[in-house]
């Protein structure tokens, strides 16, 4: 027997050490949140967030064993039946679910409490994966094109169902894998131009500006081509529409539910009400700010240690990391991440399968978007939405539901050579 | 085209982590602002409170000392009360107040600490210690405030009050914070920096609802406060008991001040006040009765009340005229009642007489030949510089400056001039005729009783005087007090001149103030009737004793008590017994003396 063949030897360790390195990294700061250096607690102790996360790691490094164990064909036989039974659910939550927070958006079973929304993330994946393994399937073409978005937008109408807003963006994070599977560039040109003219209208308070701003932009790009009747007449059109969009987006936000109308209002303005809507965007700000070149130190955190960041151990765990560890632990964190993402772009690009290729894009799009949204969020870049860090926030349901997703890519990632064979 | 979009993922992926990076960096690296925001969050500067600085006597007595008082706080959220009326019955609240102050802390906090009772005083806190215990959410907080055992001299100690906006903006050092505690008045004020102390300060760290979570950085920054320096105050405490006995019913002054030193020994203000009344929880309800009294107890006369002096000033008039070479010990008058009035005594007097007769028509024509010196035809011309000359001489004497107390508020009084004339009657149109009452100590010429109370010192001295001081150590040293005190100041007189006004001022007390004078002790004096268009005249005597090695002189100021030598030279007689003996035998005369009511 080679040494090559040992299965061991197929497993990319690289990923596992990153997945790993985050996980403890995450649990060592889920104590450092809950640490208030009085009641001094061990990080062992079940009755804390840090105790719980531990079984919660141990649970994932159980489901780690399953996922490796089990037969890879596995995963690609049940992934409509899994969507089918995710959506199910989901299309049950908003009856039966317990309400947190306005929200019917989690189960209750016993002691635990899981987020269907979560786990319905890798089931809408692996969907996706087999519905574009299809030789036919050519995401150029429109027939294509709305089949495959219409697998992300049913669960997405479901979860909105909830409501839960935050959840349900994370599905917008598909098109980054449909970029790469030939979904063509003209819709991201558009919705690129859309989200820049939509901060734009609400950055700048005097739309004036704008109107401004587009129509020198629109007579230089007349000037710059061909001086037809056609060109003009088309950039003319697209800066009235631009304009007229960005009246009517004051209209729009007017109409969203207060909370979310305010979280996109301290974004352009962090100190309209700091004890207010401001206060988890300000108090985050000042948590990591205060931190300074090498951090203050392990569990000597005033800001996190003391409660002045609202939901610091989840979806604000990152406050806890930029405030006891500084600019350089945010450059490790962020560095770990980006080469675990990097890393998935080559080995989706090594797959000898589009199933695993796809499958292993809608990994990387789900972790880029909650990797970047949610420190973005906590830095004041971007809305306060409530989605968590992977692996490093506290949760089961968000550890569990990245554990699996990732680990469904390692394990198809490590039989990619069989996986090829079975195709032929 | 496909191709390209997996590195496009990458260098999206890249721009991503960098733009974080870039932000992280100018939030965390780039802008401290946020440290301090932090800082201010969670770490909570308690500052601790020094311990003020004792004022004794000169005898060690103690003047001022801090009394514990003890604040009842309360905790909203842990605080229960089963029986309202029981509650306010033991703690002596009023049910109304009780509320009120309990809704106002709730108001501030429900989890941090206010005051529910203020000041409870050392009796009431030794009865209620005990059921505290039955009461969650309340405790006590100890803090000190000024008392004085004797409750006297009020105006030369002052009192403490919390800052007000004026000296907060003054204080550029930055030291204060709304709400401290500063000296207002008298030594108190004058002394503060050394009073003081330093405050000290520990860092706590709070949690986001206000919740003490233990000292910071395990307390390295805390500094401990360092108590305020005691100091001596040259105040007599028996003396000024007793003169302050003397003075009550009466409205005026005495200074009495060691001659030697300027070391002021007694400094009445009367009325007076209780200044215990001034410290602890009734400070501004009794601060507001105390300002609109008629009797003006704030106001501290000895150094800003103004008079004229009257007949005591025929003295230094006698001194300027013998250091001029314009009298002479024989200088001869008659006393010419067509001039100014006069009361009978034998006539034409010479220097002698003039002082122990207190002869008005002598210095009105010895004053003359001060001021008219013909160094100028022009009769007006002559009488400018003249009086411009004499005032020269006259402000030596400390009158019309200020003395440099160390108080604060002192007037320095009036020494009119050229100036003050030409403005009134217009250069050129005024002559000695105008101005003749200057002669006499009347006129224009103000004096404050602790001026009066250094002329003595200066006519003791034969010629100089220490500016007159209430403090004498500073922590137990001497020497630590301002150099202004230790300098000597020559008043521009040559000390023989003196030898003869001393003898005429121990002579005079058989002239115009018998019951002033001592079988055994040679009191020099000197009586005056200030006169007063607004009722009775007012009473003044100043005096030295003994005469022959003077260790106490003396001025006292009885507004409306007529002529000098009833109230003001009996006062000033006793005060000078009490110091000089201890006691006061003449039982009689302090009768007489506390008998007379001169006020309204």
């Amino acid at each position: 027997m080679r040494q090559d063949d040992l299965y061991i030897n197929k497993i990319d360790w690289i990923t596992i050490l990153i997945y790993s390195l985050l996980v403890i990294i995450g649990w060592f700061n889920i104590y450092a949140a809950v640490y208030d250096g009085q009641e001094t607690k061990s990080i062992f102790d079940f009755s804390i967030n840090s105790g719980k996360q531990l079984v919660w790691i141990g649970t994932a490094v159980l489901l780690i064993t399953v996922i490796m164990v089990a037969d890879y064909r596995l995963f690609e036989n049940l992934s409509i039946i899994l969507y089918g039974i995710f959506v199910l659910i989901l299309l049950l939550t908003p009856f039966i679910g317990k309400e947190i927070n306005g929200q019917r958006a989690w189960f209750e079973i016993g002691a635990f409490r899981l987020q269907p929304a979560e786990f319905a993330k890798f089931a809408t994946a692996l969907t996706l994966a087999k519905y574009l393994e299809r030789p036919s399937v050519d995401l150029s073409q429109f027939r294509y094109q709305w089949r495959a978005i219409g697998i992300i937008a049913l669960p997405v109408a479901l979860i909105m169902l909830q409501p839960d807003t935050g959840t349900a963006m994370v599905y917008s994070a598909f098109f980054v894998m449909l970029y790469r599977e030939g979904l063509p560039q003209r819709y991201f040109i558009f919705a690129l131009s859309f989200v820049t003219v939509s901060l734009l209208a609400l950055g700048i308070e005097n739309n004036l500006y704008l109107v401004g701003g587009v129509i020198a932009f629109m007579v230089i790009l007349i000037l710059l081509g061909k001086k037809n009747w056609q060109r003009i007449s088309f950039f003319a059109l697209m800066g009235a529409i631009i304009i007229a969009y960005s009246y009517s987006l004051d209209f729009v936000v007017s109409k969203l539910p207060t909370h979310q109308q305010n979280r996109i209002m301290v974004l352009f303005n962090p100190d309209l009400d700091p004890l207010g809507v401001g206060w988890n965007v300000t108090q985050s700000k000042i948590a990591i700010g205060s931190g300074g070149f090498l951090g203050k130190g392990y569990l000597e955190g005033t800001q996190t240690k003391f409660d002045f960041v609202p939901e610091q151990h989840t979806d604000f765990i990152f406050c806890t990391l930029g405030e006891e560890f500084g600019w350089v632990g945010s450059l490790i964190i962020i560095i770990l991440f980006m080469s675990l993402l990097i890393r998935l772009i080559i080995l989706s690009e090594r797959q000898k399968t589009r199933f695993a290729r796809v499958y292993g894009y809608c990994v990387v799009s789900l972790l880029l978007f909650h990797f970047s949204i949610n420190i973005a969020m906590t830095i004041g870049l971007f809305p306060v939405v409530g989605i968590p860090l992977p692996f490093f926030s506290y949760g089961g349901s968000s550890l569990w539901s990245f554990t699996i997703l990732l680990f469904i890519f390692i394990k198809l990632d490590s039989h990619r050579i069989q996986m090829l064979d079975r195709m032929n | 085209m496909n191709d390209s979009r997996p590195f496009v993922l990458i260098t999206f992926v890249v721009l991503i982590g960098l733009a974080l990076l870039v932000k992280l960096f100018m939030i965390q690296v780039a802008d401290d602002s946020f440290l301090r925001r932090a800082e201010r969050n969670a770490i909570q500067r308690i500052v601790d409170h020094p311990y003020r600085g004792l004022i004794y006597d000169r005898n060690n007595s103690l003047m001022v000392f801090n009394n514990p008082v003890f604040d009842l706080m309360v905790i909203p959220k842990e605080f229960s009360v089963k029986d309202t009326a029981q509650f306010c019955e033991l703690f002596g609240i009023e049910k109304e107040l009780l509320i009120e102050n309990y809704n106002a802390a709730k108001k501030y906090s429900w989890v941090k600490p206010s005051s529910l009772i203020k000041q409870i005083s050392n009796e009431d806190f030794a009865r209620i210690q005990d059921y505290l215990i039955d009461y969650p959410g309340l405790f006590v907080m100890t803090r000190s405030v000024r008392a004085y055992p004797q409750s006297s001299a009020a105006n030369a100690l002052g009192y403490i009050g919390e800052i007000n906006a004026s000296q907060l903006e003054r204080d550029t050092a930055k030291y204060y914070r709304q709400g401290d505690y500063i000296g207002h008045s008298g030594l108190e004020s004058f002394y503060e920096p050394q009073l003081r102390g330093r405050k000290g300060a520990k860092y706590k760290m709070v949690n986001v609802r206000g919740v003490d979570k233990g000292s910071f950085k395990n307390g390295d920054l805390d500094t401990a406060s360092i108590a305020g320096t005691n100091i001596q105050s040259t105040i007599d405490l028996d003396l000024q008991v007793y003169g302050e006995m003397l003075m009550a019913g009466k409205r005026g002054s005495v200074v009495a001040i060691e001659p030697k030193s300027g070391e002021i020994l007694s400094f009445i203000s009367a009325p007076s006040y209780d200044p215990n009344l001034l410290a602890g929880s009734k400070f501004g309800e009794n601060y507001g009765i105390l300002n609109r009294d008629v009797d003006k107890p704030l106001f501290i006369r000895p150094i800003m009340a103004t008079y004229p002096p009257g007949s005591i000033f025929k003295i230094v008039q006698s001194l300027i005229g013998l250091q001029e070479g314009i009298l002479t010990p024989n200088t001869t008058y008659v006393c010419n009642r067509s001039l100014v009035a006069c009361h009978n005594h034998p006539s034409p007097v010479n220097l002698f007489g003039a002082i122990r007769n207190s002869c008005n028509p002598y210095y009105h024509q010895a004053f003359r030949q001060m001021i008219n010196r013909e160094v100028s035809t022009n009769t007006y011309k002559d009488t400018q510089v003249g009086l411009d000359q004499w005032r020269e001489a006259v402000m030596k004497f400390g009158l019309g400056t200020r003395l440099g107390i160390d108080m604060n508020g002192e007037k320095g009084g009036d020494v009119p001039g050229s100036k003050l004339y030409n403005r009134i009657y217009g250069e050129g149109r005024w002559k000695y005729s105008t101005i003749y009452s200057l002669s006499i100590g009347q006129g224009e010429l103000l004096v404050t009783p602790l001026q009066m109370a250094n002329l003595s010192a200066i006519f003791a001295n034969k010629g100089y005087y220490y500016p007159p001081h209430l403090i004498k150590a500073i922590d137990g040293d001497t020497s630590k007090i301002p150099e202004k005190y230790k300098t000597k100041v020559d008043v521009g007189v040559d000390a023989h001149h003196f030898d003869m006004v001393q003898d005429a001022m121990g002579e005079a007390l058989y002239g115009t103030a018998a019951r002033a004078i001592m079988k055994d002790i040679v009191i020099a004096g000197k009586t005056g009737t200030a006169q007063n268009s607004q009722g009775e005249d007012h009473s003044v005597f100043i005096a030295f004793a003994p005469k022959d090695d003077p260790k106490i002189a003396i001025a006292v100021y009885v507004e409306n008590a007529g002529w000098g030598g009833r109230a003001a030279a009996s006062t000033a007689s006793l005060m000078i017994e009490k110091y000089l003996k201890g006691t006061v035998e003449r039982t009689a005369l302090e009768e007489y003396v506390l008998a007379g009511k001169f006020m309204d």
